[in-house]
């Protein structure tokens, strides 16, 4: 395993090393001590490593990530896996806002509570909340699945287009175009394997389904009142 | 009263009203007719002040000029180099405006990287990510980082040459973008990720950041990404320039992109286009006095755009304090958009060349706002880029015309000394003099 005190080494070396290690690395593991909630740790990884940062970490941890797992062993600031692509961001603590906005692909596990718009514009990532989630969340989300243990906000996927959400507790109040969906047998399936590989604790059972009416799509006159 | 009467008494005139004009009164109909709001392209037709209202002076006695092709005047800039290890060198200070691949066709946006490579400058991404043609074909490439993030990637991101991070539009200062439904088709649906033929919105706002606090962050960690190799630019909407310019200063900007609301738009709210945001004359001094203030100027890079359209605009633009112009609708004019040889087309669709401005239907029959693959084949990109390189090389002697009889040896060295505006209001908004006073309004130590 290979450590590096971002305190004492500085965040363009820590980013410029992790962004030089290619998918044939054998350096696979690396340990980040003292993040002190520094902004932009881990950010722009490609290459199939293991980051696991040794405290909380702040604005857009794992931003843009690739292939990599970035393990947050404290809570997360603003912004995390922004826009990610791949890989894997687990969040022992908190999520602050904007969690996983706009990533396209991978996973995203927090173990305690995300913030308002968690999953905002998501293009295709998946999002695992044990505890509960703000407001706005999955606001104009694109595709991918949002999972949520616990309770969810106000307004949830407002304005959403084909993501999909699965809340365990309440929904505070739905979103424009946000409706309650029948739970299919897939959707079990889907709800099993992701509850399997974040190691959230719940049952697929538990869940109820949303997801877009559809009826902003086009614009419609009568709909006016709704966007 | 206008009826004839037996009496003999002479009818008034009809006479139509300046408040309610023909023109009201179509949209007040179309309005009752349709019940939305009219979606269009291009930027404000209005008559606004602007760069019309400014001459040069020329050389005399206390200033002389340099000979006309011989002497040397210098058209290079530099963008970027303040905290980027990579700088952009042009040959010309007359980039190619952002503009999405979805409202324009993969030939067009291709003509664009021909015509900016082979004219020696920068060309623009748009809403809607990164192409493959455009890379290919642009020597320069600067890569838009929108709030809709449609397309956006690490790979993309890593192979542009710059980063330009939009704020706003001129030409709809704090709203988003539209892409209507008939235009997305699979290959525009598939790049931003969304089922086809669905109207998609362009969020107004960045998902992940608000305020200049998050966006000096957003700016490190593109930093970070990118190895701090490439300039990242702030693209604003000629709002409040002088805040706007001070704040993306401090939030760690290379470049300003500075946008007037003559700017134009692939498709917005009529009433936003019209009503909302500052003419281009009016942002420029404030945008320069913020760099001033900050002992920026020259070191950040102002890029001004929203109506540029000839070598005289860049020379004012550029006599103003400017780095550099950007343009958007001149470059599809040059492509051939709105030509007149379409008249017949242009007609059947309600309109006239040069007014067309239904760009968000999909219907151009100079095939260049469109996705249709029928009228796609009309437009020929290495044509289209031979059409905007001889446009480029045109506003660039254009230019170097007016520095030269200004005495200049660089289309920097133009300064506000140089210009006189034909009236009031282009003399406060430029700080030149009125033509034949030495005064303009608000001119310190006078008193109005
Ligand atoms: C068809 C079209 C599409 C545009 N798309 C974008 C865009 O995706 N992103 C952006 O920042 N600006 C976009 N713009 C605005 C231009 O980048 C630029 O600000 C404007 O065109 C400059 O003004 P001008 O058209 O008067 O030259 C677009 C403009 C046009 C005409």
């Amino acid at each position: 395993m290979q450590s590096f005190d971002l305190e004492a080494q500085g965040l363009r070396a820590l980013n410029s090393t992790l962004n030089a290690q290619s998918t044939e690395t054998n350096q696979t593991v690396w340990e980040v001590t003292n993040p002190k909630g520094s902004h932009a740790i881990a950010v722009g990884l490609d290459a199939p490593i293991e980051v696991n940062v040794k405290g909380s970490t702040g604005y857009y941890c794992g931003g843009m990530n690739k292939q990599a797992t970035i393990h947050v062993h404290g809570s997360a600031g603003p912004g995390t896996g922004e826009n990610m692509m791949s890989g894997k961001i687990i969040i022992e603590g908190d999520a602050s806002q904007y969690l996983g906005a706009t990533a396209h692909g991978g996973l995203i596990v927090v173990k305690g509570n995300a913030s308002s718009r968690c999953g905002i514009s998501m293009k295709g990532v998946n999002i695992v909340v044990q505890g509960n989630i703000g407001h706005m969340s999955a606001f104009m989300g694109q595709s991918g699945n949002l999972v949520v243990c616990g309770d969810a906000g106000d307004a949830l996927g407002d304005s959403c287009y084909e993501a999909r959400f699965f809340v365990r507790g309440s929904v505070k109040s739905l979103g424009a175009d946000c409706e309650k969906k029948e739970m299919r047998p897939e959707h079990i399936e889907f709800l099993k394997e992701i509850i399997a590989e974040s190691g959230v604790d719940a049952k697929p059972e538990e869940f109820t389904r949303y997801g877009s009416a559809r009826t902003l799509y086009n614009f419609d006159v009568d709909n006016a009142g709704a966007y | 009263m206008n009826s004839h009467d037996d009496k003999g008494i002479p009818h008034t005139t009809p006479r139509q009203s300046a408040t309610f004009s023909a023109d009201v009164n179509s949209d007040i109909r179309r309005a009752a007719a349709t019940g939305i709001y009219d979606i269009r392209g291009g930027g404000a037709k209005r008559k606004v002040p602007s760069f019309d209202d400014l001459l040069f002076m020329g050389a005399s006695i206390s200033r002389y000029p340099l000979e006309g092709y011989r002497e040397k005047c210098d058209t290079s800039v530099t963008i970027g180099g303040l905290h980027a290890s990579n700088p952009i060198h042009l040959d010309i200070p007359i980039t190619i405006a952002g503009m999405s691949f979805g409202a324009l066709s993969g030939p067009a946006k291709e003509a664009l990287g021909r015509g900016a490579s082979m004219a020696g400058t920068s060309t623009t991404t748009g809403d809607g990510g990164m192409t493959p043609e455009e890379r290919g074909h642009s020597n320069k490439l600067v890569y838009q980082y929108l709030p809709s993030r449609y397309g956006m990637n690490p790979d993309d991101l890593r192979k542009a040459d710059a980063i330009e991070i939009v704020v706003g539009q001129g030409a709809k200062p704090g709203g988003g973008g539209m892409l209507l439904g008939q235009k997305i088709s699979d290959r525009v649906a598939g790049m931003r990720n969304l089922p086809k033929g669905i109207d998609q919105r362009s969020a107004c706002r960045h998902p992940d950041w608000t305020g200049p606090d998050d966006l000096e962050i957003k700016i490190l960690e593109l930093r970070e990404i990118t190895g701090w190799k490439v300039p990242i630019y702030v693209k604003v909407a000629g709002a409040r320039p002088y805040y706007d310019v001070t704040l993306a200063v401090k939030a760690g900007a290379d470049a300003i992109v500075l946008d007037g609301m003559q700017g134009g738009t692939a498709a917005t709210q009529d009433v936003f286009i019209e009503h909302v945001g500052q003419p281009t004359l009016a942002i420029i001094r404030p945008a320069v006095q913020a760099l001033q203030d900050l002992g920026m100027h020259r070191k950040v890079q102002l890029i001004l755009s929203g109506g540029i359209r000839s070598g005289a605009d860049v020379a004012k633009a550029m006599a103003l304090g400017a780095d550099a112009v950007a343009i958007g609708t001149a470059a599809l004019i040059a492509l051939g958009d709105n030509d007149p040889k379409y008249e017949a087309e242009y007609n059947a669709l309600g309109t006239t060349s040069g007014a067309y401005d239904d760009w968000h239907e999909g219907k151009d029959p100079a095939g260049i706002t469109t996705q249709d693959p029928e009228l796609m084949k009309r437009f020929d990109p290495i044509e289209g880029g031979r059409r905007l390189k001889n446009y480029l090389k045109v506003m660039t002697l254009e230019a170097q015309t007016i520095a030269r009889a200004c005495g200049k040896n660089h289309l920097h060295n133009l300064e506000p000394e140089d210009l006189v505006a034909l009236t009031m209001e282009a003399a406060a908004m430029a700080k030149v003099p009125l033509c034949g006073t030495d005064w303009y309004p608000g001119k310190p130590n006078t008193s109005y």
